[in-house]
């Protein structure tokens, strides 16, 4: 079945590509699926045999479900949210990681325990004193009551400070120290170029986490100014009966993400094992 | 950028010839300017992540309600008395431990599978990779209408499929074991090529000698699997299942959006703690009650997290002692 060599240099077999052939299609079914029921009309989704290839009905799709579930404004909300957090957030953690990684100052260890010690704990469980924060604030149904909080990334500061610990020489910090060179200097003109690889794949990860978040953007906005989860939460929600504009609606709110993944997916997937071996 | 370097990285000689006794002032900003690094993370992360976070506890002793968050009325352990007399926590607690089991272990059974075979050499293994990170970058929400669609009782694709076998429709929404093995599929779905990946990367970073000594001493691929790569997975294994079980606490939107409503199911069949939770708090305005369920669900959460310390500790006592 394959060429016995030692360990990882292992050739695949044909079952091994049967296999993962077919995980492939597993993974990739459901988003086939989408286009159809998107472009087909309710009264062909309640047809048996179902009908399995495309059809015509795309566009007239869109067309409802931009009236009914305001998609468009969703689209440009999560594009400000995401692009905003992901912003604030490589910036705040590339800071913060590089002060880790290499200045040395008091409560250091302690500061770095709670840092790594929260990043287990799930956001989700702070909702309810969160929300009476923004009440509070009378952001609710405001932007920035998502994107506040969205920058807050426990995992982005040690992932940048494990970065930085191996890519970032000592060396170089002191001799831009003897030459006289300013702190923020230093991090501008040093820090930054050599963490960029790092900020990229933080950034890439942050912003499709972002545009997916569900259970605090639906908790702190509504159908009024939607993020796309906010919008889809809305259109599953029973409000709409036609199965292919709920699926019209779910692939207008992927298809920024899986333009993202297409073009950067080999990075995101190397972001993620990179992050594996580290963390 | 590649200028400056070269003024950096010159030779010590001249460095230490310019070298200067810096100013008290700058010696002030070296001691201070570490946590003015710090200041934006830590502020944002006091105010939005940790404050919220402990607060939750106090919450929880209160009665408060959505519509008035400001009002809070001393409660003591009373929503904690609701809340273990409600049939409906326990009952989504239960869920939330078998959805959970449902979904974890044949995901991260089947990603251990998955990345053996992407560790071997591959054409297009890029392809294989990316391909199967795709589910990871939907959203819960998408993923979630879409299965509910495929799901659907008289004429989703599923049932259609196993009309095809023979096999009668199967209530994919009301009976208890089908909704949860439902919901338990979108899990799976989404995070079974993530912890794929994951454990790729573990295996390709247990040394190639050892697979090299277990070939020399005759162990078949099979026993390589067992005795070489298992063990040297084990930390990424105890990894990816803590981080599963958390994910797994905190379920939600799959079962919120399964039917689209807040009780998991007509009788709650499929309602975990995280759906319970929202209930409570944006369905019956008990904010109060909510925060009870969150720290709840954070004891929980605990008590895995120091299961897998005690296990990873127990491991490296072992192996201190070899």
């Amino acid at each position: 079945m394959t060429v016995r060599r030692a360990g990882r240099t292992l050739h695949g077999g044909r079952v091994a590509y049967a296999i993962l052939v077919l995980a492939v299609l597993v993974s990739a079914f459901p988003f086939y699926w989408t286009i159809v029921a998107a472009s087909r009309s309710n009264a062909d989704l309640a047809k048996v045999p179902p009908s399995l290839l495309p059809g015509p009905n795309l566009m007239r799709n869109f067309e409802a479900v931009m009236e009914e579930a305001d998609i468009g404004k969703a689209l440009l909300n999560s594009l400000i949210v995401s692009g905003s957090i992901t912003v604030g957030t490589v910036l705040c953690c590339t800071l913060a990681g590089f002060a880790f990684a290499k200045l040395r100052f008091r409560g250091r260890g302690a500061l770095l325990a709670i840092t790594v010690g929260t990043m287990m704990i799930p956001p989700q469980l702070g909702v309810i004193p969160l929300f009476m924060l923004i009440a509070e604030l009378e952001w609710v149904n405001q932007l920035q009551s998502v994107i506040l909080p969205g920058l807050v990334s426990a995992f982005g500061v040690f992932f940048m400070r494990q970065f930085l610990v191996q890519a970032l020489p000592d060396e170089l910090i002191e001799a831009a120290r003897v030459d006289g060179a300013s702190s923020a200097r230093i991090f501008w003109s040093i820090v930054v170029p050599i963490a960029r690889p790092g900020m990229a794949v933080l950034g890439l990860l942050t912003f499709m986490a972002a545009w997916n978040d569900f259970f605090w953007p639906i908790v702190a906005l509504s159908s009024q100014n939607p993020t796309v989860q906010v919008a889809l939460r809305q259109l599953g929600g029973g409000y709409v009966n036609d199965q292919s504009v709920i699926m019209a609606g779910t692939l207008l709110g992927t298809l920024p993400v899986l333009l993202v993944f297409g073009l950067l997916g080999r990075q995101i997937v190397g972001g993620i094992m990179q992050g594996a071996v580290k963390g | 950028m590649k200028g400056r370097t070269v003024t950096l990285t010159a030779p010590a000689g001249t460095a230490a010839a310019r070298r200067r006794r810096p100013s008290a002032a700058r010696r002030a900003w070296q001691t201070v300017s570490p946590y003015a690094y710090l200041a934006p993370f830590f502020t944002l992360f006091a105010a939005f992540g940790l404050f919220p976070l402990l607060y939750t506890a106090f919450v929880s002793l209160y009665r408060v309600e959505l519509q008035t968050p400001g009002d809070m009325e001393w409660r003591g352990l009373g929503n904690y008395a609701a809340l273990f007399t409600d049939e409906f926590f326990w009952i989504s607690l239960r869920n939330t431990f078998t959805i959970g089991v449902l979904s974890t272990v044949p995901q991260l059974v089947m990603a251990l599978g998955l990345a053996h075979l992407l560790n071997y050499k591959l054409r297009g293994r890029t392809f294989f990779r990316t391909a199967m990170l795709l589910p990871y970058a939907t959203s819960v929400a998408a993923a979630t209408l879409v299965f509910a669609q495929l799901f659907g009782r008289d004429f989703g694709l599923v049932n259609y499929a196993l009309g095809l076998v023979g096999i009668d429709p199967v209530d994919w929404q009301t009976n208890t074991v089908a909704s949860q093995i439902a919901v338990s599929t979108i899990v799976i779905w989404r995070w079974t090529g993530y912890n794929a990946l994951i454990y790729l990367a573990g295996m390709q970073s247990i040394p190639s000698e050892l697979y090299e000594a277990a070939e020399m001493d005759g162990a078949s691929r099979w026993r390589q699997f067992f005795h070489v790569t298992l063990p040297g997975l084990r930390p990424t294994i105890v990894f990816t299942a803590v981080v599963s079980t958390i994910g797994a606490t905190q379920l939600f939107g799959e079962p919120l959006l399964f039917e689209g409503s807040v009780s998991g199911g007509i009788s709650h069949q499929y309602q975990t703690l995280g759906l319970y939770m929202y209930e409570q708090g944006w369905g019956f305005f008990h904010l109060g009650r909510a925060a009870a369920i969150a720290w709840v669900m954070f004891l929980l959460i605990l008590v895995l997290v120091g299961v897998n310390a005690l296990i990873v500790r127990r491991r490296s006592r072992k192996e201190a002692g070899r």
